[in-house]
């Protein structure tokens, strides 16, 4: 059964119409994580048939180390949002309701390449000289 | 959320992990996440609520500033 019906898949389709340069979802999934791990990896091959921009790779966390080293991924289910360049923008377990629209929002930024942040706040982002990790926990709602 | 994903996109420095709180509940013991979203800042500091980007550019800038000298990696 599908997760994305198709008046939602016909939505998202229009958005991922705005595509500017081609996106690769990476996908870090393993076998023992099965409780969200599979409907996840639907989930990202259904959304990645919805735009011929959009290309789907998974990866076994536990296989495919040079992967998992490359991408710096600690944990799964994990999801890497890159153009040809890997901006660090990652999702961390499925990306459920809200967050779907958020998955999309970094799709769409990625793909254009540039934030969509006022003058001032990418004038103070540019300033940062020292690595920023940032975690945000959110729940599906 | 989307603004730290946008941060990500503006420095190369900048990087951004969107979690799933539910599905890591070790992360969110250790990091006593109560409400969300919730932010935390090179594993050390944290922002609760969802905040207005200048409000949150500041305040997660000003974290960093903050921690100067008091943790190399």
């Amino acid at each position: 059964m599908a997760l994305i019906g198709e008046d939602v898949a016909n939505q998202i389709r229009e958005r991922l119409s705005t595509m500017v340069a081609p996106v690769k979802i990476v996908h870090f999934t393993q076998e023992l994580n099965l409780e969200y791990g599979r409907e996840t990896r639907q989930a990202l091959e259904e959304l990645a048939a919805l735009s011929d921009k959009l290309t789907l790779e998974v990866y076994d966390f536990l296989i495919d180390k040079e992967k998992v080293a490359e991408y710096g991924v600690d944990k799964v289910p994990a999801t890497a949002i890159l153009n040809g360049k890997d901006y660090g923008i990652r999702f961390y377990g499925m990306p459920a309701g809200y967050e779907f629209a958020t998955l999309l929002d970094a799709i769409l930024d990625v793909s254009k390449g540039e934030s969509e942040l006022g003058p001032e706040s990418r004038e103070k982002l540019r300033q940062v000289t020292k690595p920023l990790h940032l975690e945000v926990f959110v729940t599906p709602t | 959320m989307r603004l730290a994903h946008q941060f990500a996109l503006e420095n190369d420095l900048i990087t951004a992990d969107c979690i799933e709180a539910t599905e890591f509940p070790d992360l969110v013991t250790e990091y006593r996440v109560q409400a969300v979203p919730k932010t935390v800042i090179n594993q050390e500091q944290s922002v609760e609520g969802a905040l207005p980007e200048s409000y949150f550019l500041d305040t997660v800038l000003s974290a960093v500033d903050h921690s100067e000298g008091s943790q190399e990696p």
